[in-house]
């Protein structure tokens, strides 16, 4: 459905896209991954016909976007980061006039305007100025809007961006119920909802593709070291979670441990092993030998966000830990 | 020929859901109306000293009065026009909308087209409040009406240009407020341009007073349709517009 060739956009002084390819299938819902100012959101504007690509190309329903845009532009719904609303027009009336900007009219026109005002739940706002909607219904109409014509292909620039918790699960239930007869691409750099609703990642990081798989492939693939969560308790009913922590730390294979909670009567801690090593044995031996209880010990697989951090090597600027923190409370 | 139609009514209603639209035509109606009484006044009291001498009623007033009166809409225009043209494309580059028209499946010349037909549309709104004045001197005298037709073609076509000009300057900036003033500073120089002419015969001034946009209006003024003129305004018209497009163009190249 989308096909991207060594796509380069080149400004005078940077280039925010190197030679970037990549192939998406039909139906399928692709997260764009990458840190801020990755060439995300230019790559997505090449893909849109919106800006004109240095060098490479990219077909979009089999049309390329320098030979037949047009073409392209008929066949995409396009959501960019700020939704391009006019201020003054009320919602119903804004989504009909983007409706006959796509070519449609009459009585389908009216139809899809209804259609989509209802699927994005924006219906109730329909006679309010775009102007003085919350961010989050302005999201929605922005949604509304991109999906009115019923493009094969819909691109949306951080679509999730501004929404409360609520609305960040309305709007992934939505997007993952287009896909199918969408394929969907969007981009974010939250990194859990790709887990949530793509089954393609492509990331990038300055203007590079690092990587590109499925989020299953994506995650077994990880760098083979394991996290290992444990819960110690103290037979006493009283616990000195450093001594535990300084035993643990004996254990051969375990790369550091972090401290996740701390109570009385128990501790838990997230343990890491290194690369090749199974520590789950020794480790529950080393508990249970040094006078405690193991009450709890599961094995979690590497979170999407460390791979993220490991391919586009931000972990030095980001200290370790943290990682783990962030990657553990999602 | 659909899509200029729907960018041309949603132009219109911009206009006329903001304030912008009554302000202007508020404006325009007090101006035009000064003028008008004022010219009035003017010859009421040059007729009636001309009968107290015993000399000859003035046959000519009307034309006179209208002649005078078309004579301050080119300059009140001078002020209208940035305030018409400065948001056509400023304000949809502030609000991300031009990302909205090029991505969709329209052409850059649909758009621009449309725009401007509809600023085109607002001045013609303003231009016919000048009606209701020369429709006063109908009802109390006879004048000719072909040469205010031709005087209203005149200053149509003038409006035009300089819309056309307006436009292309507000495609040039996200920031209205330049927009604008650069749209008055260059109707501005291509109006007074032709000034030199009156006191100067050397080539550079005589180009000057061509290129100029009031010394094409004279004819018109008389009455008379000087195609000379006409295809002056129509190229000033094509060469905005031309730029306009570029200007568009570039912005996918530039940004």
């Amino acid at each position: 459905m989308i096909t991207v060739k060594e796509l380069t956009k080149r400004y005078a002084r940077n280039t925010a896209v190197d030679h970037i390819s990549f192939e998406i299938e039909k139906g399928q819902i692709v997260g764009f991954l990458g840190p801020n100012g990755a060439g995300k959101t230019t790559t997505m504007r090449m893909l849109t016909c919106f800006l004109p690509p240095t060098a490479g190309s990219a077909t979009v329903a089999g049309f390329d976007v320098l030979e037949e845009p047009m073409e392209v532009k008929k066949r995409i719904g396009y959501l960019p980061e700020a939704p391009p609303l006019y201020p003054e027009m009320l919602t119903g009336e804004y989504l009909s006039f983007v409706g006959s900007l796509k070519g449609l009219r009459g009585a389908e026109l009216k139809q899809r305007v209804d259609y989509v005002s209802e699927r994005c739940s924006v219906a109730d706002v329909r006679n309010k100025q775009l102007g003085k909607l919350s961010k989050g219904y302005r999201q929605r109409v922005g949604l509304a809007q991109a999906i009115i014509h019923n493009p094969e292909v819909l691109i949306l620039d951080e679509p999730t961006s501004g929404l409360d918790p609520k609305q960040i699960n309305e709007t992934r239930d939505l997007i993952k119920s287009l896909a199918g007869d969408h394929t969907i691409i969007l981009s974010t750099h939250i990194l859990s909802e790709v887990e949530q609703i793509c089954q393609q990642v492509i990331i990038i990081s300055k203007g590079k593709l690092v990587a590109t798989d499925t989020v299953d492939n994506l995650q077994s693939r990880s760098r083979g070291a394991e996290s290992v969560f444990v819960e110690v308790a103290g037979r006493n009913g009283q616990i000195d979670a450093a001594a535990v922590q300084a035993r643990i730390a004996k254990v051969a294979g375990v790369n550091r441990i972090v401290l996740k909670e701390k109570q009385l009567t128990f501790s838990k801690f997230e343990v890491e092993t290194q690369k090749d090593h199974f520590v789950r044995g020794d480790l529950a031996r080393a508990i249970v030998e040094g006078g405690w209880d193991l009450n709890e010990m599961h094995s979690a697989a590497v979170s999407l966000e460390e791979i993220f951090l490991q391919l586009t090597g931000t972990q030095e600027a980001a200290p370790k830990v943290e990682a783990v923190v962030t990657g553990a409370s999602k | 020929m659909r899509n200029v139609w729907l960018i041309w009514r949603k132009e219109m209603r911009s206009y006329f859901v903001s304030p912008v639209a009554y302000v202007l035509i508020v404006v325009c109606a007090l101006f035009f109306g000064f003028f008008f009484w004022s010219l009035l006044q003017a010859y009421l009291q040059f007729s009636m000293e001309a009968q107290m001498r015993g000399e000859a009623f003035p046959m000519n007033m009307p034309e006179e009065i209208s002649r005078r009166l078309f004579g301050n809409v080119p300059v009140t225009g001078l002020f209208i026009v940035p305030l018409i043209t400065m948001r056509l494309f400023a304000e949809e580059k502030r609000n991300g909308t031009i990302e909205l028209l090029t991505t969709s499946p329209i052409r850059d010349g649909e758009v621009i087209l449309g725009k401007w037909l509809a600023s085109l549309t607002m001045y013609c709104c303003l231009l016919f409040l000048t009606v209701i004045s020369i429709g006063f001197l109908f009802l109390y005298s006879h004048p000719d009406w072909k040469p205010l037709l031709v005087a209203y073609l005149g200053l149509f076509l003038q409006a035009a240009g300089l819309l056309a000009i307006g436009t292309f300057m507000s495609s040039l900036t996200k920031n209205q407020i330049i927009a604008g003033a650069l749209t008055f500073c260059v109707c501005l120089l291509i109006f007074v341009c032709g000034w030199v002419g009156e006191y100067n015969s050397e080539t550079w001034a005589r180009v000057s007073a061509y290129i100029s946009v009031s010394t094409h209006m004279e004819s018109f003024m008389r009455g008379t349709l000087d195609l000379k003129d006409a295809i002056y305004y129509v190229t000033l018209i094509f060469f905005g517009l031309f730029l306009t497009a570029r200007s568009m163009e570039s912005l996918r190249w530039r940004s």
